[in-house]
């Protein structure tokens, strides 16, 4: 680490153009952030295929819950402690259940939000060469990379995967005598451990590059929402998952060495977890969404050809929902045993965090209001984000009234909120993000027959897979439970159980159109230049992609970076980086067919 | 003036930036990661002790009070050694820097080792973290979150020690200079904190 | 089965419910003018050749008027809940007339412990029966939760009754059954490799009926008596 004590704030190296480093250097070693981003992002996408997979899993045992006639599809590869006879063994669904959640949330949503966006966006939208530590920032991806192998090593192993959810209650998860499992569930804490390190690293990197690095021109209301949101998320990151890995420590040091922080026949107790554990997974949500918010405020303002409507109301919201977000962490425990009057206290935060983001609804819709709207592949994606993060928010209201969250606590209704949330938001944000940006990485378009073919299939098999889930959930089906015909109130939607299925195969599916576009746009996309989608932030000022460095000289601001069909240009944008009442030069490229 | 400093004068942009170079700021904020951890390790031994007060008040007698209030004067000399290393560079001093950096990493040093002293006198009167045959049985809720705790902290503080080194040494080549001497800057923040946990963690274990 | 709720026959089932509905309906309109509104704009601003977007920032007042009447809507709903949420949790609200059952959660069982024809747990003829809760219609139940091994969680999904069984913790919860049939106690928390088979029968007796049962069943469990699963 370079000890250089006037390394000021937006100092530019002029690198870009000549670089000779080694192929390991440039691709597998990299200090670069794109480098970086990119590593991030075929990793993450590995891992979305493999959460997938373990939800379709899931699926099949619950359409035809331990039946014969049903064996599961690829069960005779599995060993017979996981598959019996195609029979999903209880130990085995348990360990799909936990690790399509661990898998999804900390190897698939978060890198792909921050891992891969913090790290290829920040530098560039904020006009700065690379990150302010770049090894630092090469370091934690390598450390992700152990964390990943701990975790996959987890179902090869005696005893099989974790089976305790993604939320690890002990005394389940500490004790191998009550989960059948031992090694997996050492590993699983272990792996996460490793992984919230990577995290901090990166955060500490995000943050400072954010607050020091900013060029000349570009305050804090200039910034891009994408930046606010990844900015803000940092933070969260920073605060809150030394507290999770503190909680592991301890989670670790009862499973292993014997230790009873958690266990209450030695004056441990279970709730001590419980607290430690929602205290980071609150805000460990609002990681998870908040980018995810960015994106879309990029994206719809680009689309609509107009300002983000409330820019201020925006980032005020956002800082808003990051302060609330650390005093609701008890709604996850209403039912937990806690004291009624704590869980009235967590019941009034918990309701008051929904109004910063109805506000950024209205804002989005606001920005489309009186919009010139381009149906592009993100923008479709971005829109489908709103529509479908509202229904996620209404069910959330549900469950923060804490009496009907009697009813709705562990059911499949808080499995229907949370894929509203987090497949219905961030996933298609994180659509179209990739699909947005990626021409700035990879200097080709993606296809956007394939990617509308993709948008309209998943939307709709979607909201049948998870629309469902909240009549099932009020009706009383309880979460990760594998055989729902067992009960007599339940065994009257055996047939919804297994219609649901049917759809999340076909939604399954028609990722792998996704999956194909991605691939195929790599090597044939359609030519890029550097700003197909004529926006205005800054990464649209550099090549397609950028060269190391960046910036050939360091970009000066001197406006917002909603500058949409503002009178001061001939076009319908403005970049954030031309000076002002100079005429453009080249003509601007078409938008993807659209609208 | 930087390259960026210039454009923005001439552009008549503001110049934006903290003034506060990236090292110290990433420590800065490094550290404030550190206080929720350490937060939420001294958070749960405080739930955990007021649960059950019974098993803590009998091993407060075990634990020597006064040995490790020495200890805990002689982590907080150290920091003043820090501050005099530091200002020495600031001056210019280079001596004056090798020296007190040297002070600070024998301190640092010689807490370590009594803390470890500690450990092993503690575990021959049976205390310890685990009962020896992690099978059944739990642990002492005492002992559990007392080595956790401390040795939490005694990790950092290990870490510290062999950072101080890494810069004593960098400092014997004179790679400091009155100007660019962020790194022992950047040093310091961190072993001040350090400190300043062992002086909550001192006052909660041992004293309270 | 077309309905969101399962029936109710509990008594402040009825106060849960009301306010589902009411959070539904206020959902239900939310969504549509939103959606609403998502779609009218797809529609109206789509692009067309010649128009140009309107170059608008923002409004305060609209910014207002979003924020403050969300706020109204959630501090009411929460102020809605909180009476119904402490006359259902609070201990001090718990009828003190209540029949007092005892339920031990373990993998992968109930076993309730009812208090004998001295009408007092805790005397030498309690009596425990295993994944069987028999109750009276039109009186009180006092049910002390706890649990031998891991979390579980009590859940009447006809009585709107949930609550975690925590080992190391004793948790006092109530409810009354309002009319007599057989219902189901499933485990809503994820306790291992039987989670999804760990349930109990659950019989609402008249109440007399149920005096009769309680003054038969005091003795061993039959069910506990060779192997069962």
């Amino acid at each position: 680490m370079s000890t250089v004590a006037t390394a000021t704030a937006g100092e530019a190296q002029v690198h870009a153009g000549h670089d000779d480093r080694s192929f390991i250097r440039k691709y597998i070693f990299s200090t670069d952030h794109k480098v970086i981003g990119i590593q991030f992002l075929f990793m993450s996408l590995f891992f979305l295929v493999l959460g997938g997979l373990l939800a379709m899993g899931m699926r099949w045992q619950l359409a035809f819950p331990s039946d014969p006639a049903h064996p599961l599809p690829g069960g005779s590869l599995l060993p017979e402690t996981m598959v019996n006879a195609g029979i999903v063994l209880p130990e085995f669904y348990n360990s799909m259940v936990t690790m399509h959640g661990t898998i999804m949330i900390f190897f698939a949503i978060m890198p792909l939000l921050v891992g891969v966006y913090a790290n290829y966006l920040i530098p560039l939208q904020i006009g700065a060469p690379d990150m302010a530590f770049p090894r630092l920032n090469m370091a934690s991806f390598w450390l992700a990379v152990p964390a990943a192998i701990l975790i996959l090593a987890g179902f090869f192993v005696e005893g099989g995967h974790a089976g305790a959810g993604w939320t690890s209650y002990p005394p389940l998860s500490v004790e191998s005598g009550y989960s059948g499992v031992y090694n997996g569930q050492v590993l699983w804490t272990l792996s996460i451990i490793i992984l919230g390190f990577s995290s901090l690293m990166g955060a500490v990197n995000y943050i400072t590059t954010v607050v020091n690095m900013r060029a000349p021109g570009m305050t804090w209301f200039r910034l891009p929402l994408a930046t606010w949101a990844l900015f803000i998320t940092a933070i969260l990151i920073l605060l809150a998952v030394p507290v999770l890995t503190g909680a592991l420590i301890l989670l670790l040091f009862d499973q292993v060495l014997g230790t009873a922080f958690y266990k209450p026949d030695a004056g441990g107790q279970p709730l001590l977890w419980q607290h430690l554990f929602w205290f980071f997974g609150h805000p460990e949500v609002y990681i998870l969404i908040l980018p995810a918010m960015g994106f879309v405020s990029e994206i719809i303002a680009n689309g609509s050809r107009k300002p983000v409507f409330g820019y201020k109301a925006m980032v005020i919201a956002m800082i808003s929902i990051s302060f609330l977000g650390w005093i609701v962490w008890g709604h996850h425990m209403f039912q937990s045993g806690m004291n009624p009057l704590l869980g009235a206290s967590f019941m009034a935060s918990t309701m008051v965090i929904a109004v910063p983001s109805a506000i950024k609804t209205f804002n989005w819709l606001g920005t489309m209001w009186r919009g010139d709207i381009h149906f592009h592949t993100p923008m479709l994606n971005a829109m489908a984000f709103v529509g479908m993060f509202v229904i996620g928010g209404l069910s959330g209201v549900f469950l923060a009234s804490t009496p009907v969250d009697v009813q709705l606590h562990d059911t499949y209704f808080v499995v229907a909120h949370i894929h509203y949330v987090l497949f219905g938001g961030s996933l298609f944000a994180i659509f179209a993000a990739i699909t947005f940006w990626f021409p700035k990485m990879f200097g080709r378009m993606m296809n956007e027959t394939l990617g509308k073919v993709h948008f309209a299939l998943t939307f709709v098999f979607f909201n049948l897979v998870f629309f469902p889930m909240h009549r099932l959930g009020s009706n009383g089906m309880m979460r990760r439970i594998s055989d729902p015909t067992q009960y007599e109130h339940l065994q009257a939607f055996q047939p919804t159980n297994r219609m649901i299925s049917m759809w999340a195969f076909a939604l399954f599916a028609a990722q792998l159109i996704f999956a194909f576009n991605f691939f195929w746009s790599l090597f044939r996309g359609k030519k890029a230049g550097p700003n197909p989608w004529r926006a205005n932030t800054l990464e649209w000022s550099t090549p397609s992609p950028p060269p190391h460095g960046n910036f050939a000289t360091t970009p000066v601001v001197y406006r917002g970076p909603y500058e949409y069909s503002s009178p001061e240009s001939d076009e319908d944008y403005l970049p954030q980086d031309r000076p002002p009442a100079e005429r453009p030069t080249p003509a601007p490229e078409p938008v993807p067919a659209g609208g | 003036m930087s390259q960026a400093a210039t454009l923005a004068l001439e552009s008549r942009q503001p110049m934006p930036g903290i003034g506060v170079y990236n090292q110290k700021f990433g420590m800065w904020v490094f550290l404030l990661s550190e206080v929720m951890f350490f937060t939420g390790l001294i958070g749960s031994y405080i739930i955990l002790r007021f649960a059950h007060p019974d098993a803590f008040t009998e091993p407060g007698r075990v634990l020597n009070v006064p040995l490790t209030a020495a200890n805990t004067f002689i982590l907080i000399v150290s920091s003043v050694t820090m501050v005099k290393a530091f200002a020495s560079i600031e001056l210019g001093d280079q001596r004056g820097l090798r020296r007190w950096l040297l002070a600070t990493v024998l301190l640092g040093a010689v807490f370590l080792s009594i803390q470890g002293v500690e450990y092993v006198k503690l575990a021959e009167h049976g205390f310890v973290p685990m009962v020896a045959s992690y099978a059944a049985e739990g642990a002492p809720l005492y002992g559990m979150t007392f080595y956790t705790l401390t040795g939490f902290h005694g990790a950092h503080v290990t870490i510290g020690v062999l950072c101080m080194i890494f810069v004593t040494v960098k400092a014997f080549r004179g790679r400091y200079s009155q100007a660019d001497h962020g790194g022992v800057e950047v040093m310091g923040l961190y072993w001040h904190f350090v400190d300043l946990v062992w002086i909550i963690l001192f006052t909660i274990v041992y004293l309270i | 089965m077309d309905g969101w709720l399962p029936q109710n026959v509990s008594t402040f089932g009825g106060e849960i419910d009301s306010l589902f509905y009411l959070i539904l309906g206020i959902a239900a309109a939310i969504f549509v003018i939103v959606e609403g509104a998502l779609v009218l704009f797809i529609i109206r601003y789509r692009h067309r050749e010649g128009r140009k977007a309107a170059y608008i920032h923002g409004n305060n007042r609209a910014e207002f008027v979003w924020t403050l009447i969300p706020f109204l809507i959630v501090v009411f709903l929460a102020a809605r809940s909180t009476g119904t949420w402490l006359d259902i949790k609070s201990p001090e609200r718990m009828p003190a007339d209540a029949l007092e059952l005892r339920v031990t959660a373990k993998q992968f069982e109930w076993n309730v412990t009812y208090p004998g024809p001295d009408g007092r747990l805790g005397t030498a003829d309690d009596f425990v029966r295993r994944n069987q809760l028999h109750i009276p219609a039109g009186r009180p139940v006092r049910v002390t939760l706890s649990s031998e091994d891991v979390i579980h969680s009590f859940f009447l999904p006809q009585f709107r009754v949930k609550q975690d069984a925590v080992p190391g913790m004793s948790i006092t919860i109530w409810f009354e059954a309002t009319e007599p049939g057989e219902y189901t106690l499933g485990c809503a928390e994820l306790c291992g490799t039987g989670h999804t088979r760990m349930m109990a029968s659950v019989t609402v007796h008249e109440a007399e009926a149920y005096d009769r049962w309680a003054r038969e069943a005091a003795g061993p469990d039959p069910s506990t008596l060779g192997d069962g699963i």
